[in-house]
């Protein structure tokens, strides 16, 4: 892959990979996608992709860039339509591994039922890319009347989790630090907006929705906490995380409910929509459950998340800044 | 009226401990003998008093009030005004006044002599009556709701005093008189064992007797005494033991044993004079005492396996497993008094909580938390307002040491020298993580709270802001800033943030170093020796090896023991094992050594963390190193409860002595770095030339105190502060300061300040005050 050939290599992409699968766009807008949008409250998201290492069990950096952005769009309840794709390529890039991200993507996108329709390259001198950047920005449209934010968080609410916790986090850092497992950990990346859509349309009065991706449900659970005034507590014991993770996260020294992952959200559903919501997350996912409820308001700007522990007695799951710096004296 | 050139009136407004420990009749009694007219009154200042009379005897009586003060009192400050004659015709107590709440509140005082007579006199009204106290004794702090100290602002507001309670109350010359929490079998509190639902089972009298029954049948009874509820079980019964620390998860940390007589307790420890007079003192602390030597066993010798080893009426090995040393007390109430002279055998009172929490001081909140622990509730109905743990004292250097301050000591004010030229701030210090105190300064006193505790659970956390709210009730204090650790996921870091005061963040080791420097008194230049687990330092890796020097603008690292990392983060403070592996990883050391103590699994993959330095920190901490060795030495790999490894390291010298100790490197930069390299490959020698784990010990120990040695005489410092957990280990304490007496230096340690954690909101009080806090970390 030599430097300059950004444009062209777009076009040759768009035309012989993404094409072919989408009709609606079929002719390659020159500036920009004109688009016509069956409602007029739309959902508009943007995200960039920059990983190491950009193949990793059960993903790689293109199917990412696909479920991160639908995922976005399908946290705020919208049904995510269509994608732009901007790759930022550093040159001698292998030409067969852009053609497997590609391929990569144009699967994903059929999976979460989401058109690409523009899309931009550029080609950046050897030594100042890690091989390939990509951005992708997504628009959805809204169905829905809910206020789906965590100012609708209320005491009482259920958190639904709708699967086990830390596979990506742990994958990537497996293959990228080549440290060895018994088993191969694969990531959990995934769309969510199907699940999501099915929510909605099932009436389930979702409150709020999170993805679970950097910082993991602890980070997620603070945050809106921290936005809603609430307290929340859940319980370590029915959350569901696999045996090689936990082993794994036991040998390295991380707690799972901190681990990233890329196809886990919560919701957070009054009480009445809970039997309903775990059916549908549970066709999804078996190991959807209930992990925990809104316990109550906060006059505290730092709201609290408290955990029932596997043994003895509560823990405050806190917002940690970073590394996870030893605090036992 | 008489002859009024020698007639005068004194006014004089006394400040300190004089609430609640009989002041007040002391000053009628004092005035009356004296032949002065006027009045005495409580306020939240302090106590007021008028005195009209001669002027001789009012000099007599100003000189006596100071040298003659009730035992439990302790004067700060006396105001003193001479006034014309107003013409008062007799002596009175007058009602309390509230203002400007500067008195103190005295901390729990252990049953007096004269009380526990009382309960055991059967003819006296309070025969065997578990509420007894007087001026003397008693409930304070537990029941303090606000100041100032009087009967209204305490827990004993619900009970109405009768006839014959009253009559004492009001008599000057009675032992109860305004004693706030006074009461009889009438009228005060009273006793009830309770089951698991709490059903009322017995009350009264006999409520006492079928809880001695049940801890003689092997059960574990939750006792409400005076700061929180204790779990009490049989401590010579293994089997009971054992139940205690499975249903509380307690596999070896050791338990607290509170004895019925000095008698008994002497015959299974070996108590020193001064050792005598703490177990007895009206602080009435847990004392850590060395256990006689026909009931010592070595350390790693599997002491209770296969049951009964003991000798009839020794405390079963259980209580503390692989430890030379038990953690002893003497009943301080009348309830424990009258339980354990019933019971005739020492018993495990232990904090009634659940691991890491606050301990429980209501009983419905007890029985449902300790549901799952104890059989039966015996409880009272007289609340308790904050929850106050046992404190816990050892002798050191010949010394005493408080290393948990809590009941007979809390809250206590520290008194510092206060600078009249700048006006000093209000300042809320709110301490560490681990064994939490917060402290509130008002110079020249600084408030620093009881024990709070790891404030890893919410209900410590909650606590620890009870705590914060309840002395800035008492004492009307507001800060203007608010001092923390500089380690940013601390929780108290956390909620010192969102105060909207502005923050002052204080490196831990400087904050350890300045709370020894303050209960001393001591003026720098001083060099600081702060060793500990794990403090956050000012380079953002984990420091516990420092050598801190202060003078009097600025204060310096000037050494530290060479970092290494530590695979897995916080995991290495529960596996020493990794400490070692960190070890041997940074010097480039076969593992062979603790192999053992992985599975192949784990070796590659912790080797392949501390190569990439994943969520590995690096560490200097002295803390660690004693970790590291204590598994390279196969005593401990895994630790159940924090500094178990350090502990069984220092226990396993037993009485091995010699003076050898292992090489070390000095760097010559700034600061100096301590490679402790050569002493690492020097004990893996010594352990392939079969060298006895106790001798290798006792060489790493003195090796240590060698490096305090050879750091201190770079530095033109004599006063040498030790500070930090590490301190805490006697062998290496007392031969430090030994050593640095030998040589000509004089070493401070720490007395009634803990040398841990718990000392930390102390030294963030000194750092703000002192401004030699570093600029660039200044938020407001
Ligand atoms: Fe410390
Ligand atoms: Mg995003
Ligand atoms: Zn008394
Ligand atoms: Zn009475």
């Amino acid at each position: 892959l030599a430097h300059g050939g950004g444009g062209k290599l777009m076009q040759q992409l768009l035309e012989r990979m993404f094409l072919p699968t989408f009709g609606a766009a079929k002719s390659i807008p020159h500036d920009s996608a004109v688009l016509t949008l069956p409602r007029d409250k739309i959902a508009f998201t943007t995200d960039s992709y920059v990983i190491n290492p950009l193949f990793f069990p059960g993903g790689d950096i293109g199917s990412l860039a696909i479920h991160g952005t639908v995922n976005d769009l399908a946290m705020s309840g919208a049904r995510p339509l269509y994608l732009s794709v901007g790759f930022i390529l550093e040159e001698g890039l292998p030409m067969e591994t852009l053609w497997r991200i590609v391929q990569s993507m144009q699967q994903a996108a059929e999976n979460a039922k989401v058109q690409i329709i523009t899309g931009d390259t550029k080609v950046v001198d050897r030594g100042k890319g890690d091989g390939i950047f990509i951005n992708t920005a997504g628009v959805g449209i809204v169905e829905h009347d809910l206020v789906i934010a965590p100012q609708t968080v209320q005491p009482g609410d259920i958190i639904l989790l709708n699967g086990d916790l830390g596979r990506h986090g742990i994958a990537i850092m497996a293959v990228r630090e080549g440290l060895e497992f018994e088993t191969t950990i694969e990531s959990d990346s995934a769309p969510l907006a199907s699940v999501v859509l099915e929510l909605i349309e099932a009436g389930v009065k979702i409150h709020c929705l999170r993805d679970l991706t950097r910082g993991g449900l602890s980070s997620t659970l603070n945050e809106i906490a921290t936005s809603a005034k609430v307290t929340i507590h859940i319980d370590e014991n029915v959350i569901p995380v696999r045996e090689d993770v936990q082993g794994a996260c036991e040998i390295l020294g991380f707690d799972p409910l901190y681990v990233a992952n890329e196809g886990r959200f919560v919701a957070f559903v009054p009480q009445e929509s809970v039997d309903k919501a775990l059916d549908i997350l549970r066709s999804h996912d078996q190991q959807a459950c209930i992990i925990g409820q809104v316990t109550g308001t906060s006059q505290a700007k730092m709201g609290l998340v408290t955990v029932q522990s596997k043994i003895g007695a509560s823990r405050i799951l806190d917002m940690l800044s970073g590394e996870q710096l030893p605090r036992i004296c | 009226m008489a002859d009024n050139t020698t007639k005068q009136r004194l006014s004089l407004i006394i400040r300190g401990a004089v609430q609640g420990v009989g002041f007040r009749p002391f000053i009628y009694r004092l005035a009356t003998e004296l032949d002065l007219v006027g009045w005495v009154n409580n306020s939240s200042v302090g106590v007021f008093i008028e005195v009209e009379g001669d002027k001789d005897q009012l000099d007599t009586f100003l000189r006596r009030v100071q040298t003659e003060n009730p035992p439990r009192s302790q004067i700060q400050a006396i105001e003193t005004q001479w006034l014309d004659l107003t013409g008062y015709k007799t002596f009175e107590i007058r009602h309390s006044v509230s203002g400007e709440k500067t008195a103190v509140v005295l901390p729990d005082l252990a049953t007096c002599p004269d009380c526990l007579q009382d309960i055991f006199d059967p003819h006296n009204r309070r025969y065997r009556y578990p509420f007894t106290n007087c001026t003397n004794c008693g409930p304070r702090y537990t029941i303090i709701e606000a100041l100032p100290y009087d009967r209204c602002h305490t827990t004993m507001k619900g009970f109405k005093l009768c006839p014959q309670c009253q009559a004492e109350y009001e008599n000057p010359l009675d032992r109860r008189f305004h004693a706030q929490p006074n009461a009889c079998p009438k009228c005060g509190p009273h006793l009830e064992l309770w089951d698991q639902q709490g059903q009322i089972l017995e009350t009264h009298e006999s409520a006492l007797m079928a809880t001695a029954t049940a801890i003689r049948e092997g059960k574990i009874v939750a006792i409400k005494g005076l700061g929180g509820f204790h779990l009490v079980v049989d401590a010579r019964n293994t089997t009971a033991v054992q139940e205690l620390r499975k249903r509380k998860q307690r596999p070896d940390k050791p338990f607290a044993v509170m004895y019925p007589s000095l008698n008994l307790l002497k015959e299974h420890c070996l108590v020193t004079p001064t050792e005598e007079a703490l177990l007895n003192s009206a602080e009435c602390p847990i004392v850590l005492l060395k256990v006689l030597s026909s009931n010592f066993r070595s350390p790693l010798t599997p002491l209770y396996k296969g049951g009964n080893i003991r000798k009839e009426g020794e405390i079963s090995p259980a209580v503390a497993p692989n430890n030379p040393y038990l953690g002893v007390m003497l009943p301080y109430t009348p309830l424990h008094h009258l339980l354990l002279a019933e019971l005739g055998f020492p018993i495990v009172a232990t904090s009634g909580n659940i691991s890491d929490e606050p301990i429980c001081i209501d009983e419905l909140e007890a029985l449902q938390k300790l549901n799952q622990i104890a059989d039966l509730f015996l409880i009272h109905n007289r609340p308790i307002f904050r929850p106050v743990d046992d404190s816990i004292v050892r002798m050191m250097g010949g010394r005493e040491m408080v290393m948990r301050r809590a009941r007979g000591y809390a809250p206590f004010p520290i008194m510092i020298k206060s600078s009249p030229t700048h006006s000093q701030p209000s300042i809320l210090a709110v301490g560490g993580h681990l064994k939490n105190t917060i402290a509130i300064a008002r110079p020249p006193q600084i408030f620093l709270s009881q024990h709070i505790g790891d404030l890893e659970t919410p209900a410590a956390f909650e606590y620890f802001q009870q705590v914060i709210a309840s002395l800035r009730g008492l004492y009307d204090f507001n800060p203007q800033l608010i001092a923390r650790d500089a380690h940013p996921d601390y929780i108290s870091s956390q909620f010192a943030q969102e105060q909207n005061l502005p923050l002052i963040k204080v490196q831990h080791h400087y904050a350890h170093v300045l709370s020894c420097m303050a209960e001393h008194g001591l003026e720098p230049p001083v060099l600081g020796v702060a060793w500990d687990g794990t403090g956050y330092g000012e380079d953002e890796t984990i420091w516990g090896g420092e050598f801190i020097y202060v003078t009097e603008d600025h204060y310096q690292r000037v050494a530290h023991f060479r970092p290494w990392r530590l695979p897995g983060g916080e995991k290495a403070v529960k596996e020493p094992r990794r400490s070692a592996l960190g070890l041997l990883e940074a010097i480039n050391l076969p593992k062979t050594s603790i192999e053992k103590a992985f599975t192949p699994q784990e070796l590659v993959l912790l080797q392949t963390i501390l190569k990439k330095h994943l969520n590995s920190p690096l560490t200097s901490s002295v803390g660690r190193l004693f970790d590291g060795v204590a598994s390279l030495l196969n005593i401990r790999h895994q630790a159940s409860f924090e500094g178990q490894a350090a502990m069984e390291l220092e226990f396993i010298i037993g009485e091995t002595i010699t003076d050898k100790y292992y090489d070390f490197l000095l760097s010559s930069s700034t600061p100096t770095v301590i490679d402790w390299s050569p002493i690492i490959k020097a004990i893996l020698n010594d352990i392939f030339c079969n060298i006895s784990l106790g001798q290798i010990s006792v060489k790493f120990h003195n090796t240590l105190v060698k490096i305090i040695l050879e750091i201190v005489k770079r530095f033109p410092a004599h006063q040498i502060v030790l500070t930090g957990g590490c301190f805490q280990n006697r062998y290496l304490t007392e031969r430090a300061i030994e050593q640095l007496q030998q040589h000509h230096y004089r070493p401070y340690w720490h007395q009634s300040i803990p040398p841990n954690d718990g000392g930390i909101a102390l030294g963030q009080v000194i750092a703000t005050l002192s401004k030699r806090m570093y600029i660039n970390d200044q938020e407001v």
